[in-house]
């Protein structure tokens, strides 16, 4: 089973289980690292990248959702480097779709929007992609608006790990990726989605919303996820 | 045998019309493709012709050339002559390729389809006059140490019987009946080995590692990664196409020292005859004993299968590799976990690249200390490349490690093509680098050419005369990163695009100063925060073309010309100098793809 690790992050001597990841180590001990994939409850994918920490000895950048703690690992989740490149990380979110916050479900409950806003960004330096995605409003529900989705694949880990249904998938590479539902049909003709709307409350964006919201609504109750991980966790036992 | 065999194979003669040079043996299907039996004399042998039926041979018609050639010596009566079918002869452009190798001489662009026998090859062969260029003596040939290509120009590359009469399986017979495996491991550790798929990881380290490992549910695998997908390298797939049983052979060892009894081995569905050689030759070796159970005698036992990848360039990064033979989308995930510890259905995987497997039978016949000897005190054997580009001999070489640069695109490659100058050789594909003229004599082995700023990569080779535009050359490679980014994570998915578009911006001169401060920067956000080699790798292109070609970027930037006359500069007055502070757009930034 798992053993005791004792480690530093920020210059703060931190015990932590072999099974833990760095960011729930720093999270347990009140060291706050940023991330947009991550959620509790969920599997990690360390697609984001925002949660890149440094570790001694490595001249690597290790994402702390993805790395597991280890014996006197020094970690050091803040410096000019890593502050740098989240600025870029953000910016790159931004760039990649059509976020317009003004006009968005998610104004003020978006977790880009807070990440831009902690970090410090003010204004973007690369050119915008724009791309052209339509909406998908087919679902009588909710809707999907790729043209504020990052990809974080919540959604898809949401559907596939807690519901069991796997509704939602990627499709296509690099920037043309794109999230789908049932091999790319609307997601209203789904056969397999359960309308159970758990993808919707764990978007970090306005990306998947329910109809009928309007701007700068409160919509997403996230911390739902650890009690139904608890839940399932118990009812396996 | 040999028929039945091939026509079990996956018929893929569709798969290679598309495919490019592959496209050559679609016409006839793989059932009919060997009908006529190579002409081997009783007697002795004065002259044999070796006719390479690799890919880009077979695409110029040495199939046909064979044909022909064979029914022209049986009609002349040449009773000491043999005509063969034989793997890469290396000089791939000039094919149709044979070799008489009892005269020395190589033959080449052969003209098949007209009168055979008043070409020279056939008077080369009847006696009456030697022609041809002469393999004595000629650099090409003379600077070339081969021990992955080694049966390459002189074994048959469906022909079990050829690789087994020229020492094939001594190798494996002699680890599982005379070693133990860790002495097989100890041999591979003393050899120095290194993972020729470009990272150079210790092999022996490696196998080490998955020996050691704890085995899981289904056992532990051995994986060989023939994804090859660099732009103009063809290193694996030649071997793949030559000598097929030096893979198999070199996997079945690799089970043994690690405790695998499963092998599979991942290659692209571009590479229609690289995959139906290998099935082939899987099912040959499995009738005749070398692989399946109790493999000479002994109660081990080892079997292969291929998976045909779908042409995904990330698939050759090993974890992306392991979700798309497990049946998944080919994305990366972040390591560690190391495939030596978790690989495929979670048990330990040794994953090495074709070459290094290809190396594996020489280091057991001949011995670790053999294949340490050749080399440079940290890059040890030798290592094949694709020689591309502008120089005279364009090919598939191997060279001793520790080769200058200079030697291998002067001596080797014969200089550049048509009188011009020299400008840049690229290795390493689209995670290498660009390096001048200035670092010729430089040696050509890991350590060296990861310090100039490139690296060694899996083996592509492409030399650049003076009509190449360095900014062209770096957009070309971010370019293709981007197009096969998986779009898993962030900064690889939008980092490539923007910096596509930035060089893009600057190699049609609508580019400020301002610009290539935010293409360094990105790029090195870029690097350093990716999730595997494709995206970390991306921007090396750039950096290294930064380095010594700086003055050819702000020449696109400042004057806006193209010193090269490569790049198309935009008349557009809208620009986009005007906007130095980053920010302000002007009006021809929009998002056009």
């Amino acid at each position: 089973m798992s053993e005791v690790r004792t480690l530093v992050i920020d210059g703060k001597d931190v015990a932590a289980t072999s099974d833990q990841t760095v960011l729930s180590a720093a999270k347990e001990n009140g060291i706050r690292i940023p991330t947009l994939c991550h959620l509790d409850g969920l599997s990690d994918v360390g697609a984001c990248r925002l949660c890149m920490v440094e570790v001694d000895g490595s001249p690597k950048l290790f994402p702390a959702c993805a790395t597991k703690v280890e014996e006197a690992m020094v970690v050091t989740t803040t410096s000019e480097r890593l502050a740098e490149y989240r600025k870029t990380v953000i910016e790159l979110f931004f760039v990649e779709r059509n976020h317009v916050c003004a006009v968005c479900v998610a104004n003020k409950n978006c977790e880009l929007q807070e990440q831009a806003s902690s970090l410090g960004l003010t204004h973007f330096e690369l050119a915008g992609l724009h791309p052209s995605i339509a909406v998908d409003a087919t679902h009588e529900r909710f809707v999907l608006d790729q043209n504020r989705c990052i990809l974080c694949t919540r959604c898809v880990r949401v559907c596939d790990e807690i519901e069991g249904a796997h509704t939602w998938d990627i499709m296509g590479r690099g920037v043309n990726a794109r999230l789908v539902s049932d091999l790319g049909t609307p997601w209203g003709s789904s056969t397999t989605c359960t309308s159970c709307g758990k993808c919707v409350q764990v978007c970090p964006t306005g990306a998947l919303f329910e109809k009928g919201r309007s701007v700068s609504e409160p919509k997403a109750r996230r911390p739902f996820l650890p009690y139904l991980v608890e839940k399932q966790r118990m009812g396996h036992d | 045998m040999t028929g039945d065999a091939i026509a079990g194979a996956r018929p893929l003669a569709d798969n290679a019309v598309s495919a490019g040079p592959g496209g050559a043996e679609a016409p006839s299907s793989p059932r009919h493709r060997r009908q006529s039996e190579p002409l081997v004399p009783a007697g002795p042998v004065r002259a044999s012709a070796n006719i390479c039926q690799a890919a880009g041979c077979l695409s110029m018609g040495s199939d046909q050339l064979f044909e022909e050639l064979r029914e022209s010596v049986l009609a002349a009566g040449l009773a000491d002559v043999a005509v063969r079918r034989v793997g890469c002869l290396g000089l791939c452009a000039a094919g149709p390729l044979v070799e008489v190798p009892e005269q020395g001489r190589l033959f080449e662009r052969v003209q098949n389809g007209g009168p055979v026998r008043e070409g020279e090859l056939f008077l080369s062969l009847a006696g009456e006059r030697l022609g041809g260029r002469s393999v004595a003596g000629d650099p090409f040939f003379s600077r070339q140490v081969k021990v992955v290509l080694e049966r390459c120009g002189s074994v048959d590359p469906e022909s079990l019987e050829d690789y087994v009469a020229s020492g094939g399986y001594d190798a494996l017979a002699k680890a599982v009946t005379t070693m133990t495996p860790d002495d097989v491991i100890a041999e591979v550790v003393a050899s120095g080995l290194r993972g020729r798929g470009g990272a150079g990881y210790p092999t022996g380290l490696k196998w080490r590692t998955v020996a050691k490992a704890t085995a899981g549910a289904d056992g532990k695998f051995v994986v060989c990664n023939a994804d090859e997908g660099d732009p103009g390298a063809f290193m694996d797939r030649s071997v793949l196409e030559s000598c097929p049983q030096q893979v198999l052979e070199g996997m079945a060892i690799a089970g043994y020292a690690v405790g695998a009894t499963q092998g599979y081995v991942y290659v692209r569905a571009e590479y229609p005859l690289a995959v139906r050689r290998l099935t082939s030759a899987i099912r040959h070796a499995e009738h005749e004993g070398f692989l399946g159970h109790d493999i000479a005698g002994t109660r081990f036992a080892f079997e292969v299968e291929v998976r045909i990848g779908a042409g995904a360039f990330v698939c050759g990064e090993e974890t992306a590799l392991i979700a798309s033979i497990q049946g998944g989308r080919g994305t990366p995930r972040p390591r560690p976990p190391y495939p030596a510890a978790s690989g495929l259905w979670g048990c330990p995987t040794l994953i090495n690249n074709v070459e290094t497997f290809a190396n594996i039978p020489s280091v057991i016949t001949r011995g670790g200390g053999w294949l340490s000897a050749i080399g440079t005190e940290r890059s040890k054997g030798t290592k094949v490349f694709a020689l591309t580009g502008a120089v005279v001999n364009t090919g598939l070489i191997e060279v001793p490690m520790g080769l200058s640069l200079r030697q291998i695109v002067f001596d080797i490659g014969g200089g550049l093509a048509d009188g011009r100058r020299f400008k840049a050789v690229q290795t390493g594909g689209p995670s290498g680098g660009c390096l001048p003229e200035s670092l010729l004599d430089m040696p050509v082995d890991y350590e060296t050419l990861a310090a100039a700023g490139s690296i060694m990569g899996s083996g592509g080779m492409i030399v650049m005369d003076d009509t190449a535009c360095m900014v062209d050359v770096a957009k070309f490679f971010m370019d293709f990163c981007r197009e096969e980014s998986c779009g898993k994570c962030l900064p690889c998915r939008v980092g490539t695009e923007e910096m596509y578009r930035l060089l893009d911006r600057i190699s049609s001169g609508r580019a400020a100063r301002a610009h290539l401060e935010q293409l360094e920067k990105l790029a090195a956000m870029v690097k350093a925060t990716s999730l595997c080699g494709l995206g970390q790798g991306s921007p090396n292109p750039v950096f290294s073309t930064l380095r010594y070609f700086r003055d050819e970027y702000l020449a696109h930037i400042d004057d806006r010309v193209c010193p090269a006359g490569v790049c198309q500069i935009s008349t557009d007055p809208w620009r986009g100098t005007v906007a130095v502070p980053v920010g302000a757009q002007a009006p021809s930034d929009g998002g056009s793809q």
